[in-house]
């Protein structure tokens, strides 16, 4: 499959008065055209600030890419201007954001917001673009969009502004959707819709999405596949059988058991993660997860581990993969629903040393 | 809409009869009479001038006679100036004082603006501090000292305006800038930092990730949302500008209104005093309502009461 996207050991730093924070440290992935990857990761993971860096969307400064590259198309879009990126954004690549209330402009029309995408790329008159602001608005399901065209955001729900937010990302077909915890600030079933939405839209466009999230129920609903971010690095990534059924990296396994499930009994208590994440103006030493890890080993805490590959497309970042290692067992909630994949290596493959 | 303003204005009318009223019996408290002067006068004079001009009445009958004469738009006679009325002096001041508000305020408004929105873009580099530095200086240097300073440099020792008076357009500049420093400054504090605020949400984002150029996004996305503090301030700006400054109109030689602000109540003149005070209320209030209009249009989450079917 044609790959669209290719991110390489992006690192992304912000400069503080208290020094500088490493958000992003040594990113990896790729992304094929009409696929799904979900990135999920708790706040301060970086997983918003990788997927705003794609766009370049990170103010600069303070933000400053400080290595990596970041192939769209196989062209690196690091090193282009803000004038070329113009061209990239909501033309290429668009967004969509967290907070629906927020993030459309309150004294402008909701049409008109939709239109200056199509009338900035492609270069359709104020009466063309209108019309297809309405045919999107339909598209997206709100009823009576020759009504609705007129109107200002504070007249629309939360979940229909959402609507109106993907009908300005999906305006100029873009090749890259960037949904930035696109369902966080709706209620359960306007989330559901929201999805079910994207999903319908994602078919019938042949988009890729990249979708941030903090919410494994939605990522088994939407996503291919998944890489889990912890400390601006990606700790596992797999497709999404893999990650929910085999999952190898403790971090997962800590997401995976805090996740509230139907088979869950009702006497037993949801797990959480102990402790917080770690400070990224000095990230520790060794493994960033070991502090917080019930598995972490003696190693951990003295070197980075390496990435090791389990399968194809499954990779985990873990010295637990190496064949020294002792043999553990993951929380049984996890351990309940683990499954014998049949695209596993006999044996997990080294492939990236640590840095 | 047309309700609205109809409420409006009667809510402007009984602000207005308060206003008259408060004035009306403060000034008789305040001690001393329009007629006191150094020399004293003898008792005879006094009693015929007080009858002359209705001071002997009653004070409910005095009150009455000058809320009637309000409504017919007289101000009565000038107890100082005797060839006068008060009407006379308003309308020889106030197109004066108007002209000359007028230019500071487009100044003030233009440049605050202007200096507000380039501090905001170019937050924390010289720009900014450019800009921030000429506010503090704007606000801080009192009108009198910018007059003379402009007057001493830009008049004395360049020779590029006249020093003083009202006569050619080229005579307004200097008080214009003079009158307009001040207020220019707040205006782009408060532009910058409206600006700043509105920068940082979310549909600035949103903007660029649809790939505008920080032109266009300010321009049509931010300082529309940013003008509304901006346009709060300029209600009782324009109501005060308008009606003249005794400091520059002083300075300058300038034959306005303020100056009757000041010696109206030097000399007890009563019938000055209210015909200003009230002019320079329904001008007040004008403002104030032509602000919450302009609310509606730049913000239409902004609903004005009463302009609502149904309502």
């Amino acid at each position: 499959m044609e790959k669209i996207l290719e991110v390489k050991d992006l690192e992304v730093s912000f400069q503080t008065y208290g020094g500088s924070v490493k958000a992003v440290r040594g990113v990896s992935f790729d992304l094929h055209k009409g696929e799904t990857l979900a990135i999920v990761g708790e706040s301060g993971s970086g997983k918003s600030v990788t997927s705003q860096t794609i766009m370049k969307l990170i103010p600069m400064p303070p933000g400053k890419i400080t290595g990596g590259q970041i192939l769209f198309n196989g062209e690196d879009i690091v090193p282009k201007t803000d004038k070329q990126m113009q061209k990239i954004r909501g033309k290429e690549i668009s967004m969509i954001f967290q907070d629906p209330m927020t993030s459309l402009n309150p004294t402008m029309k909701v049409g008109y917001q939709i239109m200056e995408v199509l009338i900035k790329h492609q270069n359709m008159s104020k009466q063309a673009a209108k019309a297809r602001a309405i045919e999107l608005l339909s598209l997206v399901g709100i009823p009576m969009p020759e009504r609705r065209v007129n109107q200002y955001p504070h007249e629309f729900s939360g979940g229909m502004r959402q609507r109106v937010m993907i009908a300005i990302a999906l305006a100029a077909n873009p090749k890259l959707l960037i949904a930035d915890e696109p369902t966080t600030a709706l209620d359960v079933t306007i989330q559901a819709q929201i999805l079910d939405l994207m999903k319908d839209l994602q078919s019938k466009m042949d988009t890729s999405i990249i979708f941030i999230t903090h919410d494994l129920g939605v990522v088994a609903n939407v996503a291919d596949r998944v890489a889990v971010m912890y400390a601006g690095q990606i700790v596992e990534m797999g497709t999404v059988d893999e990650i929910f059924y085999d999952p190898r990296h403790p971090y997962t396994w800590g997401l995976l058991a805090s996740m509230p499930s139907l088979d869950n009994d009702d006497k037993a208590e949801l797990a959480a993660i102990p402790g917080t994440p770690p400070d990224l103006t000095n990230p520790p030493k060794g493994d960033a997860f070991a502090a917080r890890n019930n598995y972490a080993l003696a190693i951990d805490f003295e070197e980075e581990p390496p990435m090791y590959q389990i399968s194809e497309t499954h990779f985990a970042k873990t010295w637990l993969l190496h064949p020294d290692a002792p043999k553990v067992e993951p929380p049984d909630a996890v351990k309940k629903r683990m499954r014998q994949l049949s695209s596993a290596f006999k044996q997990p493959v080294l492939v990236k040393e640590g840095n | 809409m047309v309700k609205y303003i109809g409420k409006r204005l009667l809510y402007m009318l009984i602000s207005l009869w308060l206003i008259v009223t408060a004035t009306f019996f403060f000034m008789r408290i305040a001690p001393g009479n329009p007629f006191t002067s150094e020399k004293k006068l003898p008792p005879e004079i006094e009693a015929n001038l007080n009858a002359h001009f209705g001071l002997d009445q009653p004070w409910y009958a005095q009150y009455w006679d000058y809320l009637v004469r309000i409504l017919n738009w007289d101000f009565g006679p000038s107890f100082k100036y005797k060839s006068q009325t008060v009407n006379d002096i308003i309308n020889e001041g106030f197109p004066v004082s108007a002209m000359l508000g007028a230019e500071a305020l487009l100044l003030a408004v233009a440049f605050g603006v202007l200096l507000g929105i380039i501090a905001a873009l170019k937050h924390n580099r010289w720009p900014d501090y450019t800009a921030m530095i000429i506010a503090v200086l704007g606000i801080s240097v009192p009108s009198f000292i910018m007059a003379t300073f402009l007057q001493y440099f830009l008049a004395i020792k360049m020779g590029l305006f006249p020093v003083a008076r009202w006569e050619t357009f080229m005579h307004t500049i200097l008080p214009a800038l003079a009158l307009a420093a001040t207020p220019m400054a707040f205006i782009a504090r408060l532009t910058r930092s409206s600006m700043l605020e509105v920068l940082s949400n979310d549909y600035i984002k949103t903007a660029k990730a649809k790939g505008l150029s920080q032109g266009v996004i300010t321009v049509k996305h931010a300082i529309r949302n940013a003008l509304l503090p901006v346009v709060t301030y300029m209600g009782p700006l324009t109501a005060g500008i308008l009606t003249g400054s005794f400091v520059i109109e002083n300075i300058f030689g300038i034959p306005g209104l303020g100056a009757h602000f000041v010696t109206s109540i030097n000399n007890r003149d009563y019938t000055v005093i209210m015909g200003v005070t009230v002019f320079y209320s329904i001008l007040l209030l004008v403002s104030i309502l032509l602000v919450d209009i302009a609310y509606g249009f730049i913000d239409p989450r902004i609903k004005l009461a009463g302009g609502k079917k149904g309502e």
